[in-house]
């Protein structure tokens, strides 16, 4: 399978990403490990009329500890985020689900941002940084501004960036307690049927879910049953609660209900909630 | 537009579309057909290469990405007619069948052990799922990648 025809434009900086955006327009998407990308374009899902290679833009690569949360930059690679010495001691929930993406060819060249900006529902870093109740840097020709996880995942496939904006860089508090991802697969590099993530974040637990809708969302009734003082069993009774996840080859929505409610009540269990 | 690799130490530039895959390139550019064209989605791993000493699944990488960088596939692994010591472990473990996903594994295998040669056979299994074998030859592929890993720690590679 090969993708439709683009013209290929390769930046070095975000300046130069930022720019290459405004000139191409709408019709342009960037390019960072083309993990999420390249397979849509192969099926021709997707036919942007030119891709901004921003691979080389090594200033986006990082993880470092910023006082009070841990910041990422948008295109620290999956296989870098698991084995970086400051997530695995400060967010380890997300060092953890970052080495359960895909396999390690697919940890080698996908990255951070490139995953959440795709948002997709099946992902697994969108849940994480959801249950984690991060925050994400974006820039574009107006300057800087801050969009809060939950803003950030607005429909399938669909993100709050503006089309010439740039996600930059994801910020987490530091989350050293507690935390837990149950992903249910049929084949170990398989996407997600369900997956649901635990994270304790100082008081608060958050409780994100995958593949229950269409977009990554946050179990908010578990979330609320949580701040109310129910039991944790009680409270992942409540995982489905108002979602109306999608039926396909692999899940009927009903049976995505059950595994929400099973793999949340095992998640908060391991996560000591 | 123009893209110059380093494949197995050679130097390749060659004038290509945009939208050619790294496989593409590979196979029918500089005709190295070792590599395998196998799902085409990013699963099975039989298009594995290293790109920069790293495996990647070379059908969802373009040739463009790699631009500037350097590609080993299986043919750049032996030297002379001395196998690669993993080539030299599949074959003494016997650890293909049709062989179709042999080269892929091979790859996938010399990039997990030089990332970390410590490793016991639930973390090479773990380590190879991004590989599919469809005869399920994988207990004779696990062995070979086992005893690589004892070979590399013990300095032999």
């Amino acid at each position: 399978m090969i993708p439709a025809p683009f013209d290929y434009v390769r930046v070095g900086s975000l300046d130069e990403a930022i720019s290459a955006l405004v000139e191409h327009g709408e019709d342009a998407k960037l390019l960072a490990g083309g993990h999420s990308l390249l397979p849509l374009m192969k099926l021709r899902l997707a036919t942007p009329s030119v891709l901004i290679d921003i691979g080389p833009v090594r200033e986006l690569s990082y993880v470092v500890d910023a006082g009070d949360h841990v910041a990422i930059g948008a295109l620290t690679r999956h296989h870098d985020l698991h084995h970086d010495p400051v997530a695995v001691s400060q967010v380890p929930l997300l060092s953890m689900v970052a080495g359960k993406i895909g396999d390690p060819q697919v940890r080698h060249r996908g990255t951070i941002g490139g995953s959440l900006t795709h948002a997709d529902p099946a992902s697994d870093l969108p849940a994480a940084v959801l249950a984690l109740g991060g925050t994400l840097v974006a820039r574009g020709p107006a300057g800087e501004r801050q969009i809060p996880a939950d803003a950030f995942f607005s429909g399938f496939l669909e993100s709050a960036l503006a089309p010439d904006e740039v996600l930059t860089e994801i910020r987490v508090p530091k989350a050293v307690g507690g935390h837990a991802y149950q992903k249910f697969v049929r084949r170990a590099q398989d996407w997600a049927i369900v997956g649901s993530v635990v994270a304790r974040v100082g008081d608060r637990v958050g409780v994100a879910l995958v593949n229950m809708g269409p977009t990554p969302l946050r179990a908010l009734a578990v979330e609320q049953a949580l701040a109310e003082g129910a039991s944790a069993a009680e409270a992942a009774e409540r995982a489905a609660e108002g979602l109306e996840p999608p039926s396909d080859n692999n899940a009927t929505a009903e049976f995505r209900r059950h595994l929400a409610r099973v793999l949340t009540r095992r998640a908060l269990a391991e996560a000591g909630v | 537009m123009k893209v110059k690799l380093e494949v197995n130490g050679e130097a390749h530039e060659r004038d290509v579309e945009p939208r050619t895959l790294l496989v593409y390139f590979l196979r029918e550019e500089l005709g190295l057909t070792g590599t395998n064209v196998g799902c085409d989605t990013t699963s099975c791993g039989a298009c594995t290469v290293l790109l920069d000493g790293e495996s990647v699944k070379s059908c969802t990488v373009l040739a463009a990405q790699a631009d500037g960088h350097s590609i080993t596939t299986i043919e750049g692994l032996a030297s002379g007619d001395e196998l690669h010591p993993m080539q030299q472990a599949f074959r003494e473990h016997h650890g293909l069948q049709c062989g179709y996903c042999t080269p892929g594994m091979v790859m996938a295998a010399v990039s997990l052990v030089k990332e970390n040669p410590d490793l016991d056979e639930a973390a090479v299994r773990e380590g190879l799922e991004g590989n599919l074998c469809r005869c399920t030859g994988y207990h004779n592929i696990v062995q070979a990648v086992l005893d690589a890993a004892r070979s590399s720690r013990e300095g032999a590679w």
